[in-house]
């Protein structure tokens, strides 16, 4: 009951009228930043970040976190119309929204991308709103060896379940534990791996690293395809919405199992995408209409809209409640925190309650207040894709160059954010997954203390991890979310096996 | 597809994923060095600072090892990119490197001004005064924004001291 009295006062700050401003400029902000190639969520949040070091940290989150929800938003917009996935999480809402719009369907299209993101959030707030303070108050017992085990279960669960092959995600994240590790040695204070260089002294920002990578990494892609790039008309009209709206309860069941899958996905750090795949893909398998699915089936928007939209808020619970964020933009968000002098984990739902609470509370209203604008709003926000790509590709160079100098203050970093530029490009085009390098860079220190503090109690024996069942079940769960695709390969060979006998 | 025809479309895949993999695992090689230099063995208060990065590095050379050999085993002739393709991503990625080296001595506004009309001029072939209003609009929405509503300070250079902002 008490999280009921104090989700009430979280509402309270929402609601105040400077906050529901800032709500509002961060949906719009964030729509328009899913909608234009080359600025995601995560490098979108980085950037703007800078301009909330002035306020007040519950304002700052609440404005950046709207981004994030805008951009999940805005990533359905452009799959649907144009084909063109906006976010790397809405390639799964081309294969039936695009159809649908194609067949003079796209406002039904939109209205249940958009109605299903909503109730995938808003599944996924309620999951955090109930289970967040268990999660924090269980992860105030942690010892360093327990939370070096939370850590080794986020990272093996990327590696486990990533489509990428397992030795280049394991390679993606040990670039950047080695990128963290520059610098300062925080333990014995002793410098390391800078070779004498001054500007390496404080190690590499992952800041810089994500507007590099994900911001100047995704404009190299989109030069490759040209500058050609054509936007489109589209309206959403009251009667199409309420008529989508009374079609959408017969797929409860999809959506049910999609919210599911979502904030399994969005817990353990693999994210939206996979998320979305995989939900398009069960609901494909289990659905009557499974066979029109890739003709334009609503219930093929509905599935992975609502997962990408689930596991994206999901992602918050892990960063809110461990200090441990499911996804590179949440990753962003906790960074973010850092600066404004909290401290990331369970402590933050003791000592800054009205942080967390405001912030949970604004999730409810966020997510609303997203719904209502990306529907009344779509013709606006397409018509941002009417703009040329050689207009807006200098513009966005110079946002990610304005992000990457404010965060320090150094021009410094605007290179090393051009050099992460490069290296984004040849590793994506490689298949390399950026968000284990990024979410490596903003926890390498972390779990490196916490290796270190475990090993010197138990004078440098790894039986520290299993020395009692709360730290080895940990370990153990994630041993097999490292093993899982050997496991379920093995699986499904028995069960052919069996078959076959 | 044979290997002569698509040497002279662009670079194979295979040839340019083998030199990044390459890249990484010297890179590996490089945080082993350092890490030695720092120390990996444990000293009086507990392990000394390289020893975490050290098995990183062992990490990041043994799966790239991994990578390599996988690179190698499987061919499939695909491209890399169409040389056309790689020429329009280079014709953006120098420009901004000169825009990222100069910006520290001209400012960010007037750097961005000349990267922004370059781009429009040079690869959107825009007529000159959408091009003036663009790259003018920008630095001073951008100027407002920060520098006056957020107090975020940017960089300047002589035009900005010259005209006392």
């Amino acid at each position: 009951m008490e999280e009921i009295a104090n989700l009430f006062q979280g509402f309270a700050v929402a609601l105040q009228p400077f906050n529901i401003a800032v709500m509002v400029l961060g949906i719009v902000l964030g729509v328009i930043i899913g909608v234009l190639p080359g600025l995601g969520g995560a490098n979108g949040v980085a950037i703007l970040l800078p301009l909330t070091f002035s306020m007040p940290p519950t304002s700052a989150i609440i404005m950046l976190s709207c981004i994030y929800w805008g951009a999940l938003f805005g990533g359905a917009i452009t799959s649907i119309l144009f084909n063109i996935p906006g976010e790397p999480w809405s390639v799964a809402t081309t294969f039936d929204g695009y159809p649908m719009a194609q067949q003079g369907k796209a406002a039904e299209a939109l209205t249940a991308a958009f109605t299903s993101s909503f109730v995938g959030a808003l599944f996924a707030v309620v999951m955090i709103t109930l289970v967040a303070p268990l999660v924090a108050g269980f992860a105030l017992r942690f010892g360093p060896a327990e939370k070096f085990a939370v850590y080794f279960l986020a990272f093996c669960s990327f590696v486990g379940l990533s489509k990428e092959p397992p030795f280049k995600t394991i390679a993606a994240m040990m670039i950047g534990f080695a990128l963290a590790a520059v610098g300062l040695d925080s333990i014995t204070g002793q410098l390391r791996l800078t070779f004498g260089s001054t500007e390496l002294l404080n190690g590499f920002d992952f800041l810089i690293a994500v507007i590099g990578l994900f911001g100047l990494g995704e404009i190299f892609l989109t030069m490759e395809e040209g500058l050609r790039f054509q936007g489109g008309k589209a309206k959403i009209d009251l009667r199409v919405v309420l008529r989508t709206w009374m079609s959408l309860p017969q797929y409860w069941m999809t959506s049910l199992r999609s919210c599911v899958i979502g904030c399994w996905m969005g817990v353990t750090p693999a994210g939206a995408t996979p998320a979305s795949f995989m939900s398009y893909g069960i609901a494909k398998r289990v659905s009557k209409n499974g066979n029109n699915f890739g003709k334009g089936e609503i219930e093929g928007v509905i599935a992975p809209e609502t997962a990408a939209h689930a596991a994206g808020t999901a992602a918050l619970l892990p960063m809110l409640s461990l200090g441990v964020p499911g996804s590179p933009t949440a990753a962003v968000l906790l960074g973010g925190l850092l600066i404004w002098g909290l401290q990331p984990g369970p402590m933050l739902f003791v000592e800054q309650k009205e942080f967390v609470w405001g912030l949970i509370a604004s999730m409810y209203l966020g997510n609303l207040v997203g719904l209502i604008i990306v529907l009344t709003c779509v013709p606006i926000f397409a018509a941002i894709l009417r703009v040329p790509f050689s207009i807006i590709a200098p513009l966005i160079l110079v946002l990610c160059a304005i992000g990457a100098y404010s965060v320090h203050n150094s021009t410094f970093d605007v290179v090393m954010m051009l050099v992460f530029g490069i290296i984004g490009y040849a590793l994506k085009k490689c298949n390399y997954p950026l968000a284990p390098l990024v979410l490596a860079i903003v926890l390498g220190d972390k779990a490196e203390e916490a290796f270190r503090q475990s090993l010197l109690g138990s004078q440098g024996s790894l039986g520290i991890f299993f020395s009692n069942t709360l730290v080895s079940s940990i370990m153990i769960l994630g041993l097999i979310a490292l093993f899982w695709s050997v496991i379920q390969n093995g699986f499904t060979r028995l069960r052919t096996r069996t078959a076959a006998a | 597809m044979t290997t002569q025809q698509s040497h002279n479309v662009g670079p194979s895949h295979k040839s340019v994923e083998a030199g990044v993999t390459t890249v990484i695992g010297l890179f590996g090689a490089i945080v082993v060095y350092g890490s030695v230099k720092a120390g990996i063995n444990w000293g009086a208060e507990g392990p000394k600072a390289g020893f975490f990065p050290f098995y990183i590095g062992l990490f990041i050379i043994i799966s790239s090892l991994v990578n390599i050999w996988n690179t190698l085993r499987e061919d499939d002739g695909s491209l890399f990119a169409e040389w056309g393709q790689l020429r329009q991503v280079f014709s953006v990625v120098i420009p901004t490197g000169i825009y990222v080296g100069v910006l520290p001595f001209i400012g960010l506004y007037v750097s961005s001004m000349i990267f922004i009309a370059w781009f429009m001029r040079w690869l959107g072939k825009y007529e000159w005064p959408i091009i003036a209003a663009i790259s003018l609009g920008m630095p001073v929405v951008t100027y407002l924004i920060f520098e006056r509503w957020f107090l975020v300070p940017l960089p300047k250079g002589p035009l900005e001291d010259l005209l006392g902002l």
